[in-house]
């Protein structure tokens, strides 16, 4: 299949009507197997419930590196042990920002060498990715601030990574048109606008002023990029299907 | 088959070479190509690693042979990655895992099928019958925890039906044992057939090893974790029917022979053409290693391979759903158990027997292929496909 097209006919092999004897023969003999045990797929809910009684999570977010100057004032404006979440959103967000920087560079990779004629340009492009890694750098201040350890991996960051796994695959992968690469990209910037929204109004809650109103900027830069993208993916989109 | 063993050379082991790219090259369509096409890089990958296993036993037991095992172990190193590499990174772990049970059952069918000794063949039968299980119990898991059509992998190719219920496949050790072939009256191609399996079933096993950790969901942990106990039992199976009476150089032998065997075999069945080049390449590469061990034979064994080895190679082994065949034998042989090395019917086995009371305690606390699969019945397009909302 063409590297510019993502939905060209083809001898795809994976539905019934491929193979309508077959087809025909392995449906009616599933048919006719009574299952080996009763039930249905609540069954299973049981074997689950024991472990989601357990009380253990994946992890925890580490206690602050540094408790001199700066860090210290910070984490006496910040009561309590909610502090905690706030560390952890930001290690959130630092850890997709950094991986939303490779994201880019992968795509990057793609539009230099596909050299597709129309959008994204490989400048516009550029000017996201350099966004998103001074968001990153931006981030990792904020948590040296407050004392905490940016290299810490915490819960958020490595659910969000488990998450995101996905788009990184679809992305990297040299068969995956630019369509289909900016598929992934929306939903990491969908998701990443959801992300500053938290973290501004956790900053807010926190009375951490400058840092809402830097991460306000953040999101504005955000909104730019998932408007772009938007528009890339629907504009080409629209243009392999030809209603352009 | 006609190719001639003693006269075919094939590539000399020198020009057995690779660079980076050769061994990376473009995955196949997991939607466009064909299943078998998956079928055989799954097969092949199975026998590169029983390859390198076999080899590296060797080498630790025979100092005399580590310099050549050296050479032939860093191509069929190659080898393998070249063909594991041919699987697509859009095929998660799950799908990978379908395409490993419709090599177990298919493969295993048309093995049982050609096989010429009336044991060996029942033996391939039995464990037949217990893949073609797993391969509904994980259809199962992918529709009810992913939400996937298991039959998007086979296309169509294989039932996903109830085989011999897993849960009742947990056997004591003993009775997993079977009995070997007699190196001086088994027929070559029962040598080949009983090193395909076993290969394909012990690349099963550490496949499950080693993904299984990599779910989320606590059923298919558990699923996984049980399945992978039956392929251990499976290799413990095939590689009790091998002969432990050959030497050392002759299992070398064998396994050469093997190689040339599927990889002939996938040569001739092959649809997609850049992936048949692939099988025909290395078709020549195992005759050349064949060949090396032959001499190796000849100079420290002081013995002939044409012994041991056919003149030509048996007919390939066909890579064709073997439906028909699986449903007569599960009509006829489902209720099945072993004991010791001989197979019995389930109503000859004791309460107190060593397996009952083995298979009662691992599922004293719940069977994951039971719930995973309670009440289910395969249908295109998943379960939801007929669910009220």
């Amino acid at each position: 299949m063409s590297q510019n097209s993502s939905a060209e006919m083809g001898k795809n092999r994976t539905g019934i009507a491929m193979s309508p004897i077959n087809a025909k023969a392995v449906a009616e003999g599933a048919k006719e197997s009574p299952p080996s045990s009763s039930g249905d797929r609540h069954t299973q809910d049981a074997l689950k419930a024991f472990y989601l009684e357990q009380s253990e999570r994946i992890g925890s977010v580490p206690p602050p590196a540094n408790l001199k100057g700066v860090a210290k004032t910070a984490l006496k404006m910040i009561q309590g042990e909610k502090a905690t979440v706030l560390v952890d959103k930001l290690a959130e967000r630092l850890a997709f920002e950094r991986t939303g920087t490779r994201l880019y560079e992968a795509i990057i990779g793609k539009a230099e060498v596909l050299a597709e004629q129309s959008g994204p340009r490989v400048d516009e492009l550029e000017k996201i990715h350099h966004q998103e890694l001074s968001h990153f750098h931006m981030v990792k201040g904020y948590i040296e601030n407050l004392g905490g350890d940016p290299t810490a991996q915490t819960p958020s960051a490595d659910v969000v990574g488990v998450a995101s796994s996905g788009l990184l695959k679809v992305i990297t992968d040299p068969r995956t048109t630019m369509p289909q690469s900016l598929q992934a990209l929306l939903i990491a910037e969908l998701a990443d606008n959801d992300g500053w929204s938290t973290l501004i109004k956790l900053a807010e809650g926190f009375n951490q002023d400058q840092m809402a109103a830097d991460f306000r900027k953040a999101l504005e830069a955000e909104e730019r990029h998932l408007m772009q993208v938007r528009g890339w993916l629907s504009a080409r989109t629209q243009e392999e299907a030809g209603t352009a | 088959m006609a190719l001639h063993l003693f006269e075919e050379k094939g590539v000399p082991l020198e020009r057995q070479r690779f660079t980076w790219r050769e061994l990376v090259q473009t995955p196949i369509s997991k939607l466009d190509d064909d299943a078998f096409t998956r079928v055989r890089i799954i097969l092949m990958n199975g026998i590169e690693s029983e390859a390198l296993r076999f080899q590296h036993a060797c080498a630790r037991m025979n100092g005399n042979l580590q310099r050549p095992l050296a050479r032939v172990r860093r191509v069929e190193q190659h080898q393998q990655t070249l063909v594991n590499w041919l699987l697509p990174p859009d095929q998660s772990a799950l799908e990978t895992t379908i395409g490993f049970e419709q090599v177990a059952i298919e493969i295993t069918a048309a093995v049982a099928q050609q096989e010429p000794d009336a044991y060996l063949a029942q033996v391939y039968r039995f464990g037949m019958l217990e893949d073609f299980d797993h391969l509904y119990r994980y259809s199962a898991l992918m529709d009810r925890v992913e939400g996937m059509d298991a039959n998007n992998i086979l296309q169509c190719y294989s039932d996903i039906r109830p085989g011999r219920p897993t849960s009742v496949e947990h056997r004591a050790p003993e009775d997993d044992l079977r009995k070997p072939y007699d190196r001086h009256k088994a027929a070559p191609i029962s040598k080949l057939n009983a090193l395909t399996i076993m290969a394909a079933e012990h690349q099963t096993h550490d496949y499950y090893m080693t993904v299984g950790p990599s779910f989320s969901d606590p059923v298919a942990r558990q699923l996984y974790a049980e399945i992978a106990s039956i392929e251990e039992q499976h290799v413990t199976q095939y590689e009790s029917i091998i002969d432990p009476e050959e030497s050392w150089l002759e299992k070398w032998l064998l396994h050469e022979a093997a190689e040339v065997y599927n990889y002939l075999s996938c040569a001739g069945q092959e649809s997609n053409p850049r992936i048949k080049s692939i099988w025909e390449r290395f078709v020549d590469y195992e005759l050349g290693q064949l060949h090396l061990v032959m001499q190796l034979m000849k100079d420290i064994e002081r013995r002939d391979p044409q012994e041991i080895l056919p003149h030509s190679l048996p007919e390939a082994l066909p890579h064709a759903s073997q439906r028909d065949f699986v449903r007569k034998v599960l009509s006829q042989e489902v209720d099945l158990r072993a004991m010791g090395t001989e197979f019995i019917g389930k109503g000859q086995e004791g309460p107190d027997s060593a397996s009952v009371r083995y298979r009662q305690h691992m599922n004293s606390q719940g069977s994951p292929s039971e719930a995973v699969a309670a009440g289910y019945q395969w249908q295109p397009g998943t379960e939801l496909a007929t669910a009220r909302s």
